[in-house]
């Protein structure tokens, strides 16, 4: 697919040659590995990944080559030599130095393996296994001593090394290197005693670890939450797509009687490749966490909740929906599926378009960016491969969405991709991209964004969720897309958040991209409905819903996945108010509050899809079969019988075809009123995000993956330090009138009149505690 | 009339043969003026006309090495000169540098000049401090003398000069190793191509030659490639170290020919040590198959070595006498080559773990004939499938050995163990027969 992708942009040179008798045309620059496999001639293999540079360290696939009638003296290893012209390739099939050879390297190779298959993890899905039965000799000639190591050492909190299981591939170190840009493990000492190895003061902190041992070609390397938990052959795997970001991961999710035992990166070139980050890795423990709701509740007279059946909790929810103004919050994490079925339930059962999918920090701007200039359009992937330049505003790639930064990387590696980012400071991940960074405090982006020349049609501009919280920083990033022709792609943080505006999730539009304030928008859904009318105004706000419930405007609400505490410290003290109706998984602080709760299914427990971040959607199937546990949008369905007012959505195949059915606007947009910023001023103004892994609740239950997670610090400037007289590791206090936040510093190029720390991290939560989340003064201290 | 040719050794009984000014007194540093009035591409086609080949072991014709280096691509180029001397058997650079360091550092004046190089470093094996202080001395005066950094001799030529000291790693020698360790990574051989000459140090183009043969370059710019290609055989042109050492009356350096014959050699070098006679020898170090006294008329150039079944390799004639039990000869240079395999390819990583164990039961008498099949058929696996040429090495002695001398190897296997008196093969053996001098 990726062949037919360049195709479509160079024209290539092909290269006809021959293997094993057979004619095969290949584009120039195919290894002659590769062009064999385009013939179904399988050379065996270990050190050889294609998305790996060539080695040609393991020997394991040389095969016997000759360009116009002259033989290489010596068999070649075929992952290393690219395709020539009258080139004749005689593979195992066909020669038997080949043969021998590969007999030869594999024997070799099981000199010094163990022959623990029975006890070990990779048995059954082992490369080396396989292979050995397929190109090896049946028995081995070896009876002397192998070597021996302890067994295992940890390269990381969650990769365990089994030394002397190891052949010295090298991919797991070359990963780290090309893929990952985290040369945190290494090649160590040499012949047989050779070893991956970690520098004790450099430990493996990489969030795409994960990935070296699902490549590893033997067992040596496993993962310490599965190690010793299943055999693959007992695993019955399903197709799946990550949860945790709007990455788009594709995924395989393995489950072994009922249990989800792990989770692999899955195979998709346009997207993910085959990698995935370590939290969608190892992130889905939350699933089976102590707190898991597995029965309906209700709220009784005593103010205690009590277990309920399904019919007297859905009459419960139907009831308080039904006599009062109610509105809709769904949380970022629905599928498109769910998120339809609450765009759907608001509408037709509610009567409301008060329905936002925002359960965070979100401004009015943002939302009219993403109703005018985001739904609908598709900026792919592919796109970074063949940037000019890539602008990153608001956006930390490496944190916010892993795959976007591997894919970066990858170009900034193969061909210098220019990359230029507006932050705070100079992260790990801006030092791997060799970015450009343009410095600025957290609000003040839009003034920086004016300023960036030089783009082209070619080069892509990307913002993260969080800028909408500078405010005009959208409406510049906007106008420097427009005026340069650049693409502009918005990159949320959550897995459903791209879905949720899709399905209309939000007060300014109906499904499809339908703007709620155009007449035939609305006359479209009202005929695929079967409804008489949408209401025309355009909905509340997550913010102004809460402005509703607190002073009485709205009565009840129908809540969907939402932590209060991403919104804002006071969120809870309006829902308190209302009959609130919680569709959730655990309890948290709004099932603290709600007066029913249905449980749902977990991501592993259903099927539905999301949209990343591109707009590509990304679908999954049930994996564990919970027989009580169900969609939302399935909820949905029986809360809205209840009430006499249908939204027929029985099942999550039934919500997808409707909403495929609707098909998207091909109308106006709704214009865009720019917003301009003003510089904000203060001599310490805080910035923040989230890091890939930190306190947030799916990533509950996994210890192994936690402490792998980044030190929590308070980024200062080297003026400020001098200031404070602290240096780098001394503790800082970051308070305001709300509350304060400890952590050690580190001492990096921020501007001196800001300071960063971890959104929500376990000893940082800057909107529970500070009340803010960035663009906001704050003091700092010595503590 | 001696066969011997003294060039590059010619002083070396002079007390300060290794001063820059006994190298002066003998006509040193005159080529590098010559050179630098010449162009850069007439200084590279005299060597290519000298007939000059790599004396590392390859023979690569050392003019075309120099002439694959692009010009006017507005990079920087490298001039890296392989000191990393560490083959069993072989010792003619270490010598050659001790004393006479300035005609190496002449050459690559040279060199780098003709390649348009504007650094040079010289990748010395770490093992021998008295040498590398030597060589560093040297660079130091050179530098003083104006024969290196700015404009050279007032001729414009600029050129840094740079001793790395490697960590004792064999595979250093193997030139793309000895890139990545001198770019400051372990030494592990590169995948080719790129060749260095396109991307080597730091990825620019590169030369990497051996000390002898860029110490060979002044005679030849002073002398003139005719003269120089008057020399030696046909295909094989010019002077050259031959190194013998182990069982022989006078150990050393023998500057000659390429051609001269071993028994030409062992009669300036006194013979065979007194009352024993020749066993087997290796050609050009350990790496080389083995040859025995039916190979004393063999021309020691790179054709007719070639066409006996070995290589002239770095010239170093290892010789052993009948005291000398071959499977022991052939165990201690396997665990050499086990010793320092990289690790990188399956073959030698994992073939000389075997082989050693093979061969250290042999020794001792324990196996089968069968296991004489299973070495040749192990080394038949390694030879020509691993990354670089060490495991070739290290399979050359098992399978010429077991060519000469398989009833030796089954006798072992007969009696149960070695049938030779270890002892009777060292320097310090006492028994009549022995005793080198």
């Amino acid at each position: 697919m990726s062949t037919q992708e360049v195709s479509a942009d160079v024209t290539l040179e092909l290269i006809t040659l021959t293997i094993d008798g057979f004619e095969v045309t290949v584009p120039k620059g195919t290894l002659v590995i590769r062009a064999a496999e385009k013939l179904g001639i399988q050379i065996p293999r270990f050190c050889d990944h294609p998305l790996l540079d060539p080695v040609g360290a393991c020997r394991q696939c040389l095969v016997d080559i000759e360009i116009n009638g002259r033989k290489f003296p010596k068999p070649q290893a075929s992952c290393t030599i690219p395709v020539e012209t009258g080139m004749v390739v005689n593979t195992q099939l066909t020669s038997n130095v080949a043969e021998k050879a590969q007999k030869g390297i594999m024997e070799f190779l099981l000199v010094n393996h163990p022959l623990d298959c029975p006890v070990c993890d990779k048995g059954g899905e082992c490369p080396l296994q396989n292979q050995a039965m397929s190109n090896g000799n049946g028995e081995s000639r070896f009876d002397g001593y192998k070597r021996t190591f302890e067994k295992p050492i940890k390269i990381s909190a969650q990769v365990l090394l089994d030394r002397e299981r190891c052949i010295l591939c090298a991919r797991c170190t070359r990963f780290s290197e090309e893929i990952a840009g985290d040369p945190f493990i290494t090649l160590n000492d040499r012949g047989a005693l050779q070893q991956v190895g970690i520098y004790e003061e450099k430990p493996f902190d990489s969030y795409f670890s994960g990935n070296t041992i699902q490549i590893c070609p033997v067992g040596a390397l496993t993962g310490a939450s599965y190690r010793f938990r299943a055999r693959p052959f007992d695993l019955v795997s399903t197709p799946s797509a990550c949860e945790h970001c709007a990455s788009g991961c594709d995924m395989r999710t393995d489950v072994r009687r009922g249990k989800t035992l792990r989770r692999l990166a899955g195979d998709d070139s346009q997207v993910n490749e085959e990698w995935n980050c370590d939290k969608g890795r190892w992130a889905f423990k939350y699933a089976t966490a102590n707190n898991r709701i597995k029965t309906p509740m209700i709220r009784g007279a005593d103010g205690e909740l009590h277990e309920a059946s399904w019919p007297e909790a859905l009459a419960t929810a139907a009831a308080g929906l039904s006599v009062n103004r109610a509105a809709v919050l769904v949380g970022g994490r629905a599928t498109v599926e769910d998120a339809y079925g609450y765009s759907k339930f608001a509408r037709v059962a509610l009567n409301t378009n008060d329905i936002d999918f925002r359960s965070r920090v979100h401004t009015d701007e943002e939302r009219d960016f993403l109703t005018s200039a985001i739904v609908g359009v598709q900026v792919n992937y592919s796109a970074i491969d063949r940037a000019d330049h890539l602008v990153l505003i608001g956006f930390e790639p490496e944190d916010e969405s892993p795959i976007v930064f591997l894919r970066a990387y990858k170009q900034v590696r193969k061909r210098g991709l220019k990359v230029t980012t507006i932050a705070p400071f100079t992260t790990r991940g801006s030092k791997k991209l060799n970015a450009q960074v343009i410095k600025s405090a957290a609000g003040n982006e839009s003034q920086l964004i004016s300023k960036i020349s030089g783009l082209t049609s070619k080069s892509v501009i990307l913002v993260g969720e969080r800028l909408c919280e500078s405010y005009g920083a959208l409406s510049a990033a906007l106008k420097l897309a427009q005026t340069s022709g650049a693409k502009l792609a918005w990159i949320p943080r959550r897995a459903g958040e791209r879905g949720a505006i899709e399905a209309g999730a939000i007060g300014t539009l109906l499904p499809g991209g339908r703007p709620v304030s155009d007449v035939a928008a609305r006359v479209d859904i009202q005929s695929a409905w079967g409804v008489k009318s949408i209401p025309e105004n355009i909905g509340r706000t997550t913010s102004e819903i809460l402005v509703g419930l607190q002073s009485g405007d709205i009565d009840s609400l129908l809540v969907g996945g939402v932590d209060p505490l991403d919104i804002s410290a006071d969120a809870l003290v309006g829902l308190e108010k209302a009959f609130v109706v919680s569709l959730e998984m655990r309890h948290s602080s709004i099932t603290e509050i709600a007066n029913v709760i249905l449980p749902i299914a977990a991501v592993v427990e259903k099927s539905g899809s999301f949209l990343d971040w591109e707009g590509r959607a990304r679908a999954f199937e049930t994996a564990v079969d919970v027989p009580d546990l169900r969609s939302d949008v399935r909820i949905l369905s029986m809360i809205a019988e209840k009430m006499g007012k249908p939204i027929n959505l029985p099942t999550v195949a039934a919500a997808a075809n409707e909403f495929a059915s609707l098909g998207n606007w091909d109308g106006a947009r709704a214009p865009f009123i720019a917003a301009s910023g003003t510089a904000i001023s203060g001599d310490t103004i805080l910035a923040s995000w989230r890091l890939l892994l930190d306190a947030g609740s799916l990533q509950d239950g996994e210890v192994n993956l936690a402490n792998t997670a980044h030190p929590s610090v308070a980024v200062i400037s080297t003026d400020r330090a001098e200031k404070l007289g602290v240096k780098s590791g001394d503790p800082v206090r970051v308070s305001n009138s709300r509350g304060e936040i400890t952590l050690p510093c580190e001492i990096k190029d921020i501007e001196s009149n800001s300071v960063w720390v971890p959104r929500n991290s376990h000893t940082s939560k800057t909107i529970a505690t500070l009340g803010i989340a960035s663009g906001a003064s704050v003091s700092v201290v010595k503590a | 009339m001696s066969k011997l040719t003294p060039v590059l050794s010619a002083n070396w009984d002079e007390k300060d043969s290794f001063t820059i000014a006994g190298y002066k007194r003998n006509g040193g540093y005159k080529a590098v003026e010559k050179a630098l009035a010449m162009e850069p591409d007439a200084v590279i086609q005299s060597v290519k006309d000298s007939g000059l080949r790599g004396r590392g072991g390859a023979g690569f014709p050392t003019g075309m090495k120099w002439g694959f280096i692009p010009q006017g691509d507005n990079k920087e180029h490298y001039f890296v000169v392989n000191a990393d001397e560490s083959e069993p058997g072989t010792c003619k650079d270490t010598p050659l540098m001790m004393a006479n360091p300035h005609v190496l550092i002449e050459g690559i004046i040279i060199g780098s000049y003709a390649i348009r190089a504007n650094h040079a470093f010289i990748y010395i094996r770490g093992e021998v401090a008295h040498v590398i202080r030597r060589v560093q001395q040297a660079i130091e005066d050179a530098y003083k003398a104006g024969y290196l950094g700015k404009n050279i001799l007032g001729k414009g030529f600029d050129l840094e000069l740079i001793l790395h000291v490697g960590a004792g790693a064999y595979i250093c020698g193997e030139e793309t190793a000895l890139l990545d360790s001198l770019e400051g990574f372990r030494g592990q051989p590169r995948l080719r191509p790129p060749f260095p000459a396109i991307a080597g140090l730091y990825a620019r183009p590169t030369i990497v030659n051996n000390v002898e043969t860029v110490a060979s370059v002044p005679s030849i710019i002073a002398n003139g490639p005719e003269w120089f290609a008057a020399i030696g055989t046909e295909k094989s042109k010019g002077y050259t170290l031959y190194s013998l050492s182990g069982h022989v009356n006078n150990p050393g350096q023998f500057e000659a020919p390429l051609g001269i014959t071993l028994r030409e050699l062992l009669e300036l070098a006194g013979g065979i040590r007194n009352g024993h006679k020749l066993k087997f020898w290796t050609p050009g170090g350990s790496s080389t198959p083995l040859f025995t006294d039916a190979h004393l008329d063999t021309p020691l150039d790179y054709e007719g070595v070639s066409a006996a079944g070995s290589m002239l390799g770095t010239k170093a004639l290892q010789i052993f006498d009948e005291t000398t039990c071959i499977v022991r000869a052939v165990l201690r240079w396997t665990e050499f080559y086990k010793h320092e395999s990289c690790g990188k390819c399956t073959p030698c990583r994992e073939g000389t773990w075997w082989l050693v164990q093979i061969l250290k039961d042999l020794e001792h008498g324990k196996g089968t004939a069968e296991d004489l099949d299973k070495l040749l058929d192990l080394c038949d696996n390694i030879m020509g499938r691993s990354f670089c040429a060490l495991a070739d090495g290290a399979a050359s002695p098992i399978i010429s050995s077991i060519r000469y001398f398989k009833d030796e190897y089954l006798q072992h296997l007969a009696i149960g163990g070695c049938p030779f008196d270890s002892v009777a093969s060292t320097i310090f053996a006492t028994s009549p027969a022995g005793g080198a001098k």
